[in-house]
């Protein structure tokens, strides 16, 4: 079976905190991390490994720098890596990140099933997925907490829903989005890591690619950004004091007169 | 032309604004002294790395004192092949789970429709799914002129191929300028297809909408990086400019059983469609009384409960609040509750009215996704948590002494 995981490094927001005064996220040197959705996507693909036989490929668009999320995805057990990089794909939206993405695939060749975090946690979008799979012509299943089987070239999956969750069966190739709760990622094996060290990792541009250049980077991006700002912070409120007994009451009357209970 | 961005030297003052808005890490300060502009001796010098650069201009806006950072975007390619003024009208997707339809669709005609106002057309709803077709003249009640539907039992339950192909066929056929979706597991599954079938933009998860009469364009506005920074966004040169919109966030309008609209029922071509996928059943998440996405009040849970009894506690607090009980990651992890409760970065977003958070100390990872709740009530023993800090409400205490005495209040009032 030919597994393919699209990851993406972004910052670690784990060990950030909060600036006090502005409210906001205290960004120096936030380190660049998997990005967390795509830990569950790695482990998935060496799952099915384990359980089908073949290879697991990881795929990541990124900086030269998002070599080192893949030598991490190696080390976790997966057997190859491509960086998809140039500056030409700088500034892409979702739609030029599905198109670059889903030409890396072709190029790569056969596949059976494809696997993405639901989202990322810097852009928290969760179009790439769906978008690569629109372009490889394939079908997909979003939010899957659950690969039940794999049979005869179907699989059958549980999609989580606001409500519970849906069982849908898809025919491979297909590619899934999945979400924490569908496993537990082991960490990086000692002889993985060793092994991930010394890995050659191919880094494929534009013309590996034979992207139209019309679509990638900024210029191939419908969306633009036309202004980024800070939300307002939001202000402490008040410390109610008292016994638990008056707290509650004061509580209950302040919400009445707020008119939300 | 490709993208090009460059400090100017004789203006960067070294003050690190840039280098602290900067979320790729793409800008170092480094020592270079030199005279700049104004006659000041300057020993810092701000450098961007442009193999991290995104080209995002948070870097230009932090430098609007001094304009030392210079941004040349590269010009879009790719410009509509048809006269845009060909596309008008808003579209709001009428997203229906179980033949009911979903909350979010009547605070999204509430918001389409003062944009269509503001414009001055039509707003219209599309409507999929079996035995539907009643459903029609609750959207024209809450404001929508015209109603399309796809009324067929391969719509019964959702699957992303027949709803996107039939949505993207649609949207070519009849031109809106925008297409409004509720930013749901369906529509977040099923718009980026739509969006790629039929090249255009798609923005996720808009907590703010405008349009600008003059350009027909929409001003998308939504949280990235967990909310830390607002961006907002444009699809300048494509039709239709397709958003999806986080529930809860606009009010919906009162229905007003006099208003008339037009409903267009659409045949289903079943030889042409294709549906690759099977919906094999639904299993209803017993757990959860409230549905989390849809609740105006939440209570949540954190490692301060202590104990997994300690959510039986919460369920009655939420149950005499009508609310829903949420938690934090570490609850869900220590086995306490069911993943489908977490809140926060690797769980669901939610924006209630009213938030409770008990014995969550409020790691971002949990902010994120509960910070845009109206009015956020903290329980904790240690008043210096960033939750205690960040609520509209503290109080400080025992959870096991002070939830008991807050249901015997509410139940009182």
């Amino acid at each position: 079976m030919n597994i393919i995981v699209c990851i993406k490094q972004v910052p670690n927001t784990t060990n950030v905190q909060i600036d006090e005064k502005t409210g906001t996220l205290k960004r120096e040197g936030v380190e660049a991390v998997i990005n967390p959705f795509d830990e569950y996507a790695i482990e998935e693909g060496v799952r099915l490994k384990e359980r089908f036989g073949g290879r697991v490929t990881i795929i990541t668009m990124g900086p030269p720098q998002a070599e080192k999320a893949l030598r991490d995805a190696l080390a976790r057990g997966a057997d190859d890596a491509i960086l998809v990089s140039d500056r030409a794909f700088a500034g892409a939206d979702t739609w030029a990140t599905s198109y670059t993405l889903a030409r890396a695939i072709r190029t790569l060749g056969e596949y059976d099933i494809i696997i993405c975090g639901k989202q990322a946690t810097d852009g928290d979008t969760a179009q790439v997925g769906p978008g690569v799979a629109e372009m490889l012509d394939v079908p997909h299943v979003a939010h899957v907490k659950k690969i039940e089987n794999i049979e005869n070239n179907l699989m059958t999956v549980e999609r989580m829903m606001e409500d519970g969750y849906d069982v849908i069966e898809a025919p491979l190739p297909a590619l899934v989005t999945v979400v924490k709760e569908i496993n537990t990622p082991r960490l990086p094996s000692l002889k993985g890591m060793l092994a991930s060290k010394k890995a050659v990792i191919p880094h494929w541009g534009a013309k590996e690619l034979g992207a139209d250049k019309d679509s990638i980077g900024l210029a191939g991006s419908p969306t633009q950004v036309m202004k980024i700002f800070s939300p307002p912070p939001r202000s402490g409120g008040e410390t109610l004091s008292g016994t638990p007994d008056e707290m509650s009451r004061s509580l209950v009357e302040k919400l009445q007169n707020l008119k939300v209970i | 032309m490709a993208n090009e961005i460059r400090v100017i030297k004789e203006k960067c003052t070294g003050c690190i604004l840039c280098f602290r808005e900067c979320m790729f890490g793409a800008i170092s300060i480094i020592d270079e002294e030199r005279q700049i502009s104004d006659g000041r001796r300057i020993k810092k010098l701000a450098r961007i790395d442009l193999d991290k650069c995104t080209f995002c201009g948070a870097c230009v806006a932090a430098c609007k004192k001094f304009a030392a950072i210079e941004l040349k975007k590269e010009e879009s390619a790719v410009h509509l092949d048809i006269d845009p003024s060909h596309y008008r009208g808003i579209w709001i997707y009428a997203e229906q789970r179980h033949g009911e339809i979903s909350p979010v669709v009547y605070e999204l005609i509430s918001e389409a429709r003062r944009l269509a106002d503001k414009l001055g057309v039509k707003l219209s709803a599309v409507l999929m799914g079996d035995k539907i077709e009643s459903k029609a003249k609750d959207l024209i009640y809450y404001g929508a002129d015209k109603v399309y539907i796809f009324d067929d039992p391969v719509l019964a339950e959702f699957q992303d191929d027949p709803y996107s192909e039939l949505l993207a066929k649609l949207i070519a056929e009849e031109k809106p300028e925008i297409v409004l979706m509720g930013a749901t597991n369906i529509g977040r599954s099923f718009a980026s297809r739509v969006a790629a079938k039929i090249r255009t933009g798609l923005t996720a998860d808009c907590t703010a909408l405008d349009v600008d009469v003059s350009t027909r364009n929409l001003l998308q506005t939504r949280p990235a990086f967990g909310g830390n920074i607002m961006a907002t966004i444009l699809t300048p040169s494509h039709r239709p400019q397709m958003a999806t919109v986080r529930h809860k966030v606009f009010k919906p309008a009162a229905p007003e059983p006099s208003r008339k609209g037009e409903v267009v029922r659409k045949n289903v071509n079943h030889s042409e469609l294709v549906v690759r996928t099977k919906f094999l059943k639904f299993v209803k998440d017993a757990s959860a009384k409230v549905n989390l996405a849809d609740a105006d009040i939440i209570v949540s849970g954190g490692r301060g409960l202590g104990k997994p009894e300690g959510f039986k506690l919460l369920e009655e607090l939420a149950e005499a609040l009508g609310g829903a009980v949420g938690s934090s990651r570490a609850a869900v992890d220590a086995g306490w509750i069911a993943y489908s409760h977490q809140v926060g970065q690797t769980g669901r977003t939610v924006s209630p009215k009213i938030y409770v958070a008990c014995g969550i100390s409020g790691q971002i990872q949990h902010l994120v996704g509960m910070n845009s709740s109206d009015i956020i009530i903290a329980i904790n023993k240690d008043a210096s948590s960033p939750m205690m800090k960040m609520a509209s409400f503290a109080l400080e205490g025992d959870i096991y002494e002070i939830v008991p005495a807050l249901i015997k209040a509410i139940k009182e009032r």
